[in-house]
């Protein structure tokens, strides 16, 4: 199971890339992508909308079920990949590279303390 | 305890996910499910489907007792591997499950049923014959595994992995069978499918069937799982026990009318409840125009007959849309306009007559 290192988690299986700006990219992991099968949907907030920490924000949709994506920390979404949403098969296919949103974090330390990717490993008690 | 088909040793060798779907341990996918299901649309893919159970009716009487218990004739089946596809009531009307029976002897008819229900469907048949036949034999063959082999090149590859198959069973028609002696026992070719495509069903003894498994890998049949069994019976507008119709339903409000005759004047278990009402709903086809979701089994339609129910949705890798079957109003036709609640928001999608896909056609598309 791929978890790149230099990114932080969630136990929801959400990855977080801070970025050289301050604001922070958020996908689901490669452990995410291969649960819930073949994407054929995403719907991504709106920019400008501001979020609290844990909230459902964002939908991804396979063949068999949809499942909520959750903002790892709180903040106000600042961009929005809609190519994603137009070619949601990329998520399954490069699941790091495909962001869904990004956001400006309303505390770094928030960013922080996330889990770091042995943290997230324990979590799902890799296969 | 979770019970396993003869082959399930080698999904697990191949990576397949696997998930329990009633009580058996099966694989969902091998990888991705869209990849499986367009193989079998424009090539081979094959199921491992042995969870399903072979029940074997033997014994004076067989026809005469089969033309009672089911709803669609058995004699309709006048050559020897003649199959039919039917459903088996209550005398309330409603389904027990749906089947297909083969006609090998006058004494011998080869059931095949599904698995979740196989017990209940057993134990009835046995009431019933204990009523009306009881020197019939009913035997539940659990000492036999299924694989359905299914695409367009799907019975050239069967023909080069099984020596001697193409000789027994080139000229089978479709919904017809036949037995044969292999290197690996006995086999029963059947021209059936769940798929929409054309292809065999094969049953063997559980023993062999990995051998024969293995030798259609290497002529290139990609094994495929549960979740590309579920997109292509859905394109190809078949249903599914327990979700399309269930012991609450009669056949006639789940779009197989074409499955129960009611034309003869033979009496069947369920004949008087069905002639009695005409139904008040009908199971329609859906195709999702809005984006937004995907349709699935419990979201609500409003039509404009009355609400409905979806009761299988999907994402359709051939159309590349949603599509569903949904219980409607009666008063619904093909090309109405309806509208599926999607979490909370009311998606706009369109009746139309299934199926959606066939032999790796799209028959009902979008059309904006």
């Amino acid at each position: 199971m791929n978890i790149p290192a230099d990114l932080k988690y969630t136990s929801s299986h959400e990855w977080v890339r801070t970025e050289a700006d301050g604001t922070v990219s958020i996908g689901i992991t490669d452990h995410a992508q291969a649960a819930l099968g073949d994407l054929v949907y995403l719907e991504l907030p709106a920019v400008g909308r501001k979020l609290a920490a844990a909230e459902a924000c964002a939908v991804v949709e396979s063949v068999k079920a949809a499942s909520d994506v959750y903002a790892p920390v709180a903040g106000e979404v600042v961009a929005v990949n809609v190519a994603a949403t137009e070619a949601p098969e990329q998520v399954n296919k490069d699941p790091y590279t495909t962001w869904f949103f990004r956001m400006k974090p309303a505390d770094p330390a928030g960013v922080a303390r996330l889990l770091d990717a042995r943290a997230y490993e324990a979590t799902i008690g890799d296969t | 305890m979770q019970k396993e088909t003869p082959l399930n040793a080698i999904h697990r060798a191949a990576g397949a996910r696997m998930v329990d779907f009633g009580g058996w341990d099966m694989p969902v996918n091998y990888g991705s499910q869209i990849d499986e299901h367009r193989a079998v649309r424009t090539d081979a893919g094959m199921f491992d489907v042995s969870h399903m159970r072979v029940v074997d009716l033997e014994g004076v009487g067989a026809r005469d007792f089969l033309r009672y218990a089911l709803a669609n004739n058995v004699d309709k089946l006048k050559d020897a591997g003649k199959a039919l596809y039917s459903c088996l009531l209550k005398p309330d009307g409603t389904v027990i499950d749906d089947l297909i029976v083969y006609f090998l002897r006058e004494d011998f008819f080869r059931l095949v049923v599904n698995a979740g229900t196989a017990e209940k469907d057993i134990a009835w048949f046995r009431q019933l014959a204990a009523e009306r036949a009881p020197k019939l034999m009913l035997t539940p063959r659990t000492d036999l595994a299924i694989i359905a082999v299914q695409g367009p090149n799907a019975r050239s590859k069967v023909w080069r992995a099984l020596p001697g198959s193409e000789r027994v069973s080139a000229a089978l028609k479709p919904f017809t069978a036949a037995g044969m002696s292999t290197q690996w026992g006995d086999a029963f070719i059947a021209r059936t499918g769940y798929t929409g495509e054309d292809g065999f069903e094969i049953v063997i003894s559980a023993t062999r069937a990995a051998d024969l498994w293995q030798a259609l890998v290497a002529e290139g049949v990609r094994p495929a799982g549960l979740g590309a069994r579920d997109t292509l019976r859905l394109e190809a507008g078949m249903n599914l026990y327990g979700q399309d119709m269930d012991e609450t339903v009669s056949p006639l409000e789940s779009g197989l009318a074409w499955t129960v005759d009611l034309a003869s004047p033979r009496d069947f278990v369920g004949k008087a409840a069905l002639v009695a009402r005409s139904p008040l709903r009908q199971l329609a086809g859906l195709l999702l125009i809005d984006k937004g979701g995907v349709l699935r089994a419990h979201q609500v339609v409003h039509t404009g007959h009355g609400d409905g129910e979806i009761t299988s949705g999907t994402f359709s890798p051939t159309l590349n849309q949603s599509i569903a079957l949904a219980r409607l109003p009666a008063g619904v036709a093909p090309g109405d306009a309806v509208k599926v609640v999607v979490r909370e928001r009311e998606l706009a999608a369109r009746v139309v007559k299934p199926p959606f896909a066939r032999n790796g056609k799209v028959l009902a598309g979008f059309a904006p």
